[in-house]
């Protein structure tokens, strides 16, 4: 409670003040401002003030107000309004303090609000982005295209995820369980290794079938060691999967 | 450059024959079609494809046709003309489908921007957590995740996909607006 008074900022109060309000209007007014930022350049532009010199006192008073109505907010959100409360109250007292005592002879003496006024702006310009796309989407949705010409065979290529990856990394490794090995020695192979050898056969062959790949794989330490090398050559852009068809086997190829 | 030259000897379509086999095939495929694509189906050089595709919708505009062909995510697709769109619906009796929510759209604008973005970046700019706004544009697959960021907590990184491309009828992604000329328009200034 002490906490909250020196915030002139209390939860409590909170509580009261909403019953003035209708549980709509407080909806309402919420998904307009997507955001605190949206918050405060509505009331920037409520109280037709300069975003570049904004009246922090103001400004903070009005921003809390708001506030105390959103009693309906869901957590998450909630949490980023308040986190912008305690910015804004942080500048409002930096503002009060003699600027005289931190400026140094030669540095420049830092607005407190700099750094919001910079986060309004750039937020602003990606809200006018936002639009931009908005209509973008609008237009590109009045041109139609012809629909689907049904064919599984077509030479589309659909991107393997990483889940599909795995399931063929599991069916070989069941394989493998199965399998009696003989023990004998041999040179392990290396990750380094690995992906040399993978780089030198795709050059050669241009496409390696996954699961074929996987199954020539003679101890799982080397199958381990094939599958993090396809995600590293996938990663660096190297190589890239593809599949034919829905559920068709796995393809490696040369980008 | 010996194969090469044995293809060239095997042309003997005239541009007309090209332009008539490029329409047939943008009008076939599913996606925009690639100019490197169309090459290879007709064993013609992308220079001579090019000018048939360019040609081909030069015709379509000429004669005003309620067809129009366009370069979209790197190659080019045939659609109807948006002018048309209301007698369509009516014929088809489809809705516009639902628009994405600000969130969304503004996280997309971000990621599309920034990309790759971070999640602390997209927070950075939009002031929320934008989860669900994420999980909202990953399942319409208008971006994809693009591994890791190595840095503190190695957060994951978000790019724009195709799909973006393709729905918000852009070429490639140097067509979007210079995100500096939103600046001008700051309301209260």
């Amino acid at each position: 409670m002490e906490q909250a008074e020196q915030l002139t900022f209390d939860f409590e109060s909170v509580q009261a003040h909403i019953t003035s309000e209708s549980r709509e209007d407080i909806k309402l007014a919420l998904g307009a401002f997507s955001g605190p930022l949206d918050l405060l350049l509505f009331l920037i532009k409520q109280e037709q003030a300069n975003i570049f010199d904004i009246p922090i006192a103001r400004i903070t008073d009005e921003y809390l107000k708001y506030i105390r109505r959103m009693k309906n907010l869901d957590i998450s959100l909630a949490a980023d309004f308040l986190v912008m409360a305690a910015t804004l109250i942080e500048i409002k007292s930096k503002m009060l303090l003699p600027r005289e005592i931190s400026g140094e002879a030669e540095d420049e003496i830092e607005d407190p609000r700099q750094e919001l006024i910079d986060r309004l702006l750039e937020h602003q310009k990606f809200k006018n982005a936002a639009e931009m796309l908005y209509e973008r989407v609008t237009v590109e949705q009045a041109v139609f295209h012809r629909g689907r010409i049904e064919s599984d065979e077509k030479n589309l290529e659909t991107n393997a995820s990483v889940f599909d990856l795995l399931t063929v990394f599991q069916k070989t490794l069941g394989r493998h369980k199965e399998e009696i090995q003989m023990e004998i020695e041999r040179e392990e192979m290396s990750l380094a290794e690995m992906l040399k050898h993978i780089r030198a056969k795709i050059s050669k062959v241009k496409e390696i079938n996954l699961l074929e790949f996987f199954a020539a794989m003679r101890t799982r330490q080397e199958l381990v060691l094939a599958f993090i090398a396809v995600l590293e050559l996938v990663r660096t852009d190297d190589i890239k999967l593809l599949q034919r068809k829905t559920f068709g086997d796995i393809i490696l190829k040369k980008i | 450059m010996e194969a090469a030259k044995e293809t060239e000897e095997k042309q003997t379509r005239g541009i007309g024959e090209i332009i008539s086999i490029v329409e047939a095939l943008i009008f076939v495929a599913d996606e925009p079609l690639a100019v490197k694509i169309l090459a290879e189906v007709l064993e013609e050089d992308k220079e001579t494809v090019q000018a048939a595709i360019e040609e081909l919708a030069r015709e379509y505009e000429r004669r005003e046709s309620g067809l129009q062909i366009r370069e979209i995510a790197g190659g080019w697709q045939l659609g109807t003309r948006t002018e048309f769109h209301d007698e369509i619906r009516r014929f088809l009796k489809t809705r516009p489908s639902a628009k994405l929510s600000l969130a969304a759209l503004e996280t997309l604008a971000v990621i599309a921007y920034k990309q790759p973005a971070t999640v602390p970046e997209i927070l950075e700019i939009r002031g929320v957590q934008s989860a669900s706004a994420i999980k909202t544009l990953l399942d319409k697959r208008l971006i994809v995740a693009k591994g890791r960021k190595e840095t503190v907590g190695r957060p994951m990184q978000y790019g724009t996909s195709k799909d973006f491309l393709i729905q918000f009828g852009l070429k490639d992604l140097s067509e979007l607006p210079s995100i500096e000329d939103f600046g001008d328009l700051t309301g209260g200034v």
